[in-house]
């Protein structure tokens, strides 16, 4: 479905990602976990055009992603939702929601999407008239995932949703996801919680520095030695 | 001074507010969006007037035709002026922006006076609006009575789209965010081109009216109302559309009221604006409505 092929991406002078490859099988869940600074977010904001490719290329559905307007990339279903959950802290839960669904003209499909939403977080139907800005993190990612879903994605990459979030929130997070992927959309999730991120993965990458130095199915590198002293903190 | 006569001053301080109010909303509007200070802007206002007169006169179009007319055509223009002045420099560093704005400034103003000529033109003013009305026991001449009527539409018109319409909440959405906003699939350059079409035309509706108040047009009326309104803005919050309107009308009837006071000060009347800005940015340089932005120029 998305097959990101030696993909370069520079800020000025630094190198960010040094010719990455992944690819994300239709249905599946795939993830990136590394590091900070390791290049994850970078590959996801080059995928949606709000950053420049340096090399390599982006191809979705087999069409190259090269120049192509955010705007019209999202109407095609490649979906982020972004790292610090960014909700429109001065809109409402009900408008937040409306956006998501702007560029979509199916109004009988945005009205049971939206009830949808609301059905998997039923916290943001107590609160449609609320402004996003008063939300709990938590509450806030949730708008934010439930926002992408109005988007109508395909595929939905979430950078780091757990971010800053307490246990029991993160592991809802978590369940969350799954309960998307089975609802057919697949998914590229970024995580610095490596444990959460393998177990409910099909398939991993590691990232350090711009390089993706490892992958293998999700199991796999749970297990792995390297990843777990290096992201899963045991020795 | 009767109270009549208060009235009659209060009744022209507030359509002056009104006016200004209308054209401080296109200041706050771009701000919002681009964090832009569109210098521009006062001259839009000078061309909507001229617009209209053209169309009057040149024309001979029944007046509201023509008011139409120009309206549209101002808010068409101040579209295209984002595209060719703005846009291109999306990505550069804000002061370009800035240096591009003060230059369409004087290309305006420079045409204005190649074009339409430097020299004063007598504004046709419908009957409708050159009439003197007696409203209780004061006489207004009936465009003071019509301008803050027709500022009031507007402003409903203008909440009604920002709050309840979905390109409303993308404007709202945008001065926040910009990359979101891309991320929900929003057309970002088109609803910065509607923002400055709907702040261009509140600003001929403006001049068209400022055209039939003091019936006469230039090609440089525009520079001072222009300060004076983006004064207004910033009094008022800029960024803030309610701050905007609040601003305008203060320093409208500040204006006003002074000079109807106290008359010897009536060579000072453009500087009140100045002082109240003074005074805000030293007691709250946020404005009367403004929250706290990260960032200012
Ligand atoms: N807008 C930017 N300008 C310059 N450098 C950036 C920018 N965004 C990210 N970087 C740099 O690119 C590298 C990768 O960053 P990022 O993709 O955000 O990593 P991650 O999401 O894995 O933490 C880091 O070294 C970071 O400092
Ligand atoms: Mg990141």
């Amino acid at each position: 479905m998305l097959k990101i092929r030696d993909l370069h991406v520079n800020y000025g002078g630094i190198k960010a990602l040094k010719g990455i490859n992944i690819n994300v099988p239709d249905g599946k869940i795939i993830t990136l976990i590394g590091g900070n600074g390791a290049g994850k977010s970078t590959t996801l904001r080059a995928a949606v055009g709000l950053v420049k490719l340096s090399g390599g290329s982006i191809l979705y559905d087999n069409n190259d992603l090269t120049g192509i307007k955010t705007k019209d990339i999202v109407s095609k279903g490649l979906v982020l939702v972004p790292e610090g959950r960014r909700v429109f802290a001065n809109l409402t839960i009900h408008e937040n929601l409306v956006l998501g669904a702007y560029a979509r003209k199916d109004k009988l499909e945005i009205e049971r999407d939206r009830e949808k939403v609301l059905m998997l977080f039923p916290r943001l139907k107590e609160r449609l008239k609320q402004k996003a800005g008063t939300l709990s993190g938590g509450e806030q990612q949730m708008l934010a995932v439930g926002r992408a879903i109005m988007t109508k994605p395909k595929l939905l990459m979430m950078d780091e949703p757990s971010l800053g979030l307490a246990p029991l929130i993160v592991k809802n997070i978590f369940e969350i996801i799954q309960n998307i992927n089975k609802l057919g959309v697949t998914i590229l999730l970024i995580e610095q919680n490596a444990k959460a991120a393998l177990e409910i993965a099909d398939y991993g990458y590691v990232m350090e520095t711009g390089n993706i130095v490892m992958e293998g199915p999700g199991r796999e590198l749970l297990n792995n030695e390297d990843v777990k002293k290096a992201y899963l903190g045991i020795a | 001074m009767t109270f009549e006569i208060f009235l009659q001053h209060l009744s022209n301080a507030v359509s002056l507010g009104s006016l200004y109010a209308l054209i401080a909303i296109g200041y706050t509007m771009v701000y919002g969006i681009l964090r832009l200070i569109n210098f521009a802007h006062g001259d839009i206002f000078m061309l909507g007037g001229y617009f209209a007169f053209y169309a009057l006169t040149t024309f001979l179009m029944p007046w509201w035709v023509g008011f139409i007319v120009a309206i549209g055509l101002t808010a068409l223009l101040g579209m295209s002026i984002e595209k060719v002045a703005y846009r291109p420099l999306r990505d550069s560093p804000k002061v370009s922006v800035l240096i591009s704005a003060i230059g369409v400034s004087f290309l305006i103003e420079s045409l204005g006076v190649v074009i339409f000529g430097g020299i004063q033109k007598a504004f046709p003013i419908p009957d409708l609006f050159g009439k003197v009305m007696m409203i209780g026991n004061i006489y207004i001449v009936s465009v003071n009575f019509f301008i803050p009527v027709i500022a009031f539409i507007f402003l409903v018109g203008l909440m009604y789209l920002i709050n309840k319409t979905k390109t409303g909440m993308a404007m709202r959405a945008l001065s926040r965010d910009h990359e979101t906003a891309r991320l929900m699939g929003i057309d970002v350059d088109k609803v910065i081109a509607y923002t400055f079409g709907l702040g261009s035309l509140l600003a001929a509706v403006g001049g068209i009216m400022w055209g039939m108040k003091y019936p006469q047009l230039y090609p440089l009326m525009g520079v001072m109302p222009g300060l004076k309104c983006f004064i207004a803005a910033v009094v008022g919050g800029i960024g803030n559309i309610t701050g905007a309107v609040l601003g305008g009308l203060i320093i409208g009837i500040l204006e006003i009221m002074t000079v109807a006071f106290l008359p010897d000060l009536t060579g000072y009347r453009d500087a009140f604006a100045f002082i109240l800005l003074i005074i805000i940015l030293l007691v709250k340089p946020t404005g009367l409505m403004g929250e706290n932005l990260a960032e200012k120029v």
